[in-house]
């Protein structure tokens, strides 16, 4: 061995030693204190039943199914208002981020200021501003605002009417069937431009069997779609509240839109860099073809922004994500406030509780992730 | 593989402790937490992040309450001042991980002792200082005065992580009724939303209804339903494994109730010393060597009662004097009808 690869060996070997040296000490840290605190650890906890209800919840809970089971609405919760919040922050991103480059000077101006205003401000902030300074000034049960008699706005949440199918299987069946028949089109509409150089209106004929085909459930009667009304009713000779339809609680109303206007103002930004990232040349090109400019966004700026854009805002559907968990501020009942907050004091199992918290989360992430990689490596350009 | 690890780190760490106790000052009886709280000169003690009559800091920063008497007590009895206490605010949700991690020594937070608490969270009530039950608050423009005027679809407001989330679901269950539970993790942002309207209802133990109802915008606009539903026996908790400190905590709140049960008050604790009575003479130090079976020196209740005073004094100067509950009601003495009857310190 000479002196060269000694070289490089030693400080990785330090490395290690102090990397094992500190984690060792942590572990044994953590062992001594149980023993010396009388802590046992355990993951029986999650079977015994958590007495608490929910108020919120996508599946079936109540307070006598196990901490399992609150683990999951508190999961389920969690994903929904991040996929929830990934849609609208991505489409309001976009749309702003492309005004911010508008031609027009109000409109990239306005852009500008709502990207500066919601960035700027802390979302912890905006999260409060949303929850208690506009949400809580809505109005009684009583004095509600309506849309149409079907849409109520309260204080005590937004009302909506609920879907009440009849053969609502058939309806999945024939609807998915449809999209499938649609991606067959696309790529034989593809294939025809490719090969011929011939134009397919593709998205109409897909559009147009989506129709059909989900159509025909009602067409033959198969399927059936009424609505419940939510409707008022009194609780005492003064308070009032509606029941029926879907319930909004204005917590998650309020965790989504602040969500949502944050993370929108990166991704707009991102959608500028990624456009701005394109060569002018491409532009110039394109409309010296004869495309409009909406057509060159679409078919030739974008998709090739599309490879700058992706990376970054990965990074801000992650911090959607992990910004969720502020839901412990506003009492919107997520992975936090139900499973780390509520079930870690009524067991007290501190440790084991937060381990697999951060384990869900880090899983989350690598999910979302490895799918915008996916997607990445997909659209991109490849070198012929 | 993890026990023999287990087992192993065991063994390096006692090592380490036989070799650094060398130089430790011992306490004359072996309590960890005793000699810890001698030698940093300071009780560490967990409170609530502001309840009126309990634990509450004023604006100048000093803490008030009968938990924070119960501090003051350990104090004075351990380190013969009831001003070396420091206080440490809590949530609901970390006050338990506080207690048993070791970042407070003694949890003073109106905190209900119940079986699951003892049994599953390491760690143990040493008494009871308030007798106390769950009630419900109302507006009174919405005209409901009674537990049964609750109706499906009713939103009930509370706090997260406590025993009334599981008390409120027990109620609604027994008697059918849907009911919607809006928890929050601070108790302020609780008072919040029931005060703007977002909940139709209030829950949490009667002395903190009394107490939160102060600091709305129009406290009379409220009212308390009669009804309770549920036991809540409030008292302070030490951690598992150390009953020296469990003791001398104990004592400390059993000491103040029976100073009041034979009328020694801080401005006569002093006269006291002569009485004839071998039962207050105990209490204050002249006869008998109590303190020194606790571990602490035998002057001990002499300082609590002439530092902090007895019960009585606490309560009126905390409870009953603010007006939160000026009636005693059960945390009265059981000679006068109330529940609070403590062991002989003998």
């Amino acid at each position: 061995m000479n002196f060269n690869t000694l070289k490089k060996l030693i400080p990785q070997i330090i490395t290690i030693v102090i990397l094992v040296g500190v984690v060792a000490y942590f572990w044994s840290n953590t062992i001594i204190n149980m023993e010396y605190y009388g802590y046992e650890f355990g993951y029986d906890f999650l079977s015994k039943a958590a007495s608490f209800d929910i108020q919120f919840s996508l599946i079936d809970y109540d307070g006598s199914s196990p901490y399992f089971r609150a683990y999951l609405v508190g999961l389920l919760n969690t994903i929904l208002v991040s996929v929830l919040g990934i849609i609208f922050a991505t489409l309001i991103g976009l749309f702003m981020g492309i005004s911010r480059l508008s031609p027009n000077y109000l409109v990239s101006k306005l852009a500008e200021v709502y990207i500066e205003v919601f960035r700027n401000i802390p979302l912890l902030l905006q999260l409060f501003f949303w929850y208690f300074a506009v949400l809580r000034t809505l109005p009684l049960p009583e004095n509600a605002i309506s849309f149409g008699q079907s849409i109520f706005i309260t204080i005590k949440g937004v009302y909506v009417p609920k879907f009440i199918w009849t053969n609502f299987n058939f309806f999945i069946v024939s609807f998915i069937l449809a999209i499938i028949v649609s991606f067959f089109i696309f790529s034989y509409a593809k294939k025809q431009r490719e090969n011929y150089g011939k134009h397919f209106p593709a998205f109409w004929v897909s559009l147009g069997t989506i129709i059909l085909f989900s159509g025909s459930g009602f067409l033959f009667g198969i399927v059936n779609l009424t609505f419940e009304y939510p409707e008022i009713y009194n609780l005492t000779e003064t308070v009032f509240n509606y029941r029926g339809g879907v319930t909004i609680i204005p917590e998650l109303l309020s965790l989504l839109l602040a969500l949502s206007l944050y993370t929108s103002t990166f991704i707009a930004e991102n959608v500028r860099a990624g456009i701005l990232g394109v060569g002018k040349g491409q532009k110039e090109a394109s409309s010296s073809l004869g495309l409009t400019p909406a057509q060159t966004l679409r078919l030739v700026v974008l998709p090739q922004a599309l490879r700058i854009i992706i990376p970054p805002t990965t990074n801000q559907y992650l911090n959607l994500t992990k910004n969720s968990s502020l839901a412990a501020a506003i009492a919107y009942p997520d992975l936090v406030l139900v499973f780390a907050g509520t079930a870690l004091n009524q067991t007290g199992r501190a440790i084991e509780i937060i381990t697999i918290t951060m384990g869900t989360y880090l899983t989350l992430s690598i999910l979302i992730s490895i799918f915008m990689n996916w997607y990445n490596k997909r659209i991109e350009i490849k070198e012929k | 593989m993890i026990k023999s690890l287990k087992k192993f780190s065991i063994f390096l760490a006692s090592v380490a402790l036989l070799v650094g106790l060398q130089s430790e000052a011992f306490a004359a009886k072996k309590s960890r937490t005793l000699s810890k709280t001698i030698k940093q000169d300071h009780v560490k003690c967990g409170v609530s992040q502001g309840l009126p009559g309990f634990s509450n800091a004023d604006a100048a920063g000093n803490w008030t309450g009968i938990d924070v008497d119960v501090c003051r007590a350990v104090a004075a009895a351990v380190l013969g001042d009831s001003g070396k206490v420091k206080f440490t605010p809590l949530t609901a949700k970390e006050r338990f991980t506080a207690l048993s991690s070791g970042e407070v020594d003694v949890l003073a937070r109106n905190t209900t002792w119940t079986l699951s608490r003892d049994a599953d969270l390491n760690l143990t009530f040493v008494g009871v200082n308030f007798y106390d039950g769950q009630g419900f608050m109302v507006r009174k423009s919405s005209g409901i005065t009674s537990t049964n005027g609750f109706k499906n679809g009713i939103s009930v407001c509370t706090n997260t992580g406590t025993t009334t989330e599981l008390n409120m679901r027990d109620f609604f269950n027994a008697r059918g009724i849907s009911y919607e539970p809006v928890a929050f993790e601070e108790a302020d942002e609780v008072v919040q939303a029931y005060d703007a309207g977002r909940c139709d209802t209030y829950t949490t133990d009667k002395s903190g209804l009394a107490a939160q109802r102060t600091k709305m915008k129009n406290p009379d606009e409220h009212i308390v339903l009669p009804e309770t539903i549920s036991k809540e026996p409030l008292g302070p908790a030490v951690r598992h494994g150390d009953q020296v400190w469990e003791d001398i905590v104990r004592w400390s709140l059993f000491a103040m109730i029976e100073a009041e049960e034979y009328g020694i008050t801080s401005a006569n604790a002093d006269s006291m010393t002569t009485s004839e009575n071998p039962a207050i003479k105990r209490l204050v130090g002249s006869e008998g060597e109590l303190g020194t079976l606790l571990g602490v020196d035998n002057n001990w209740s002499l300082n609590i009662i002439k530092q902090v005073g007895n019960y009585g004094e606490s309560y009126k100067r905390n409870i009953g004097d603010t007006g939160i509950l000026p009636d005693r009601g059960p945390n009265a003495l059981w000679t006068k009808g109330g529940l609070l009857y403590v062991a002989p310190a003998r």
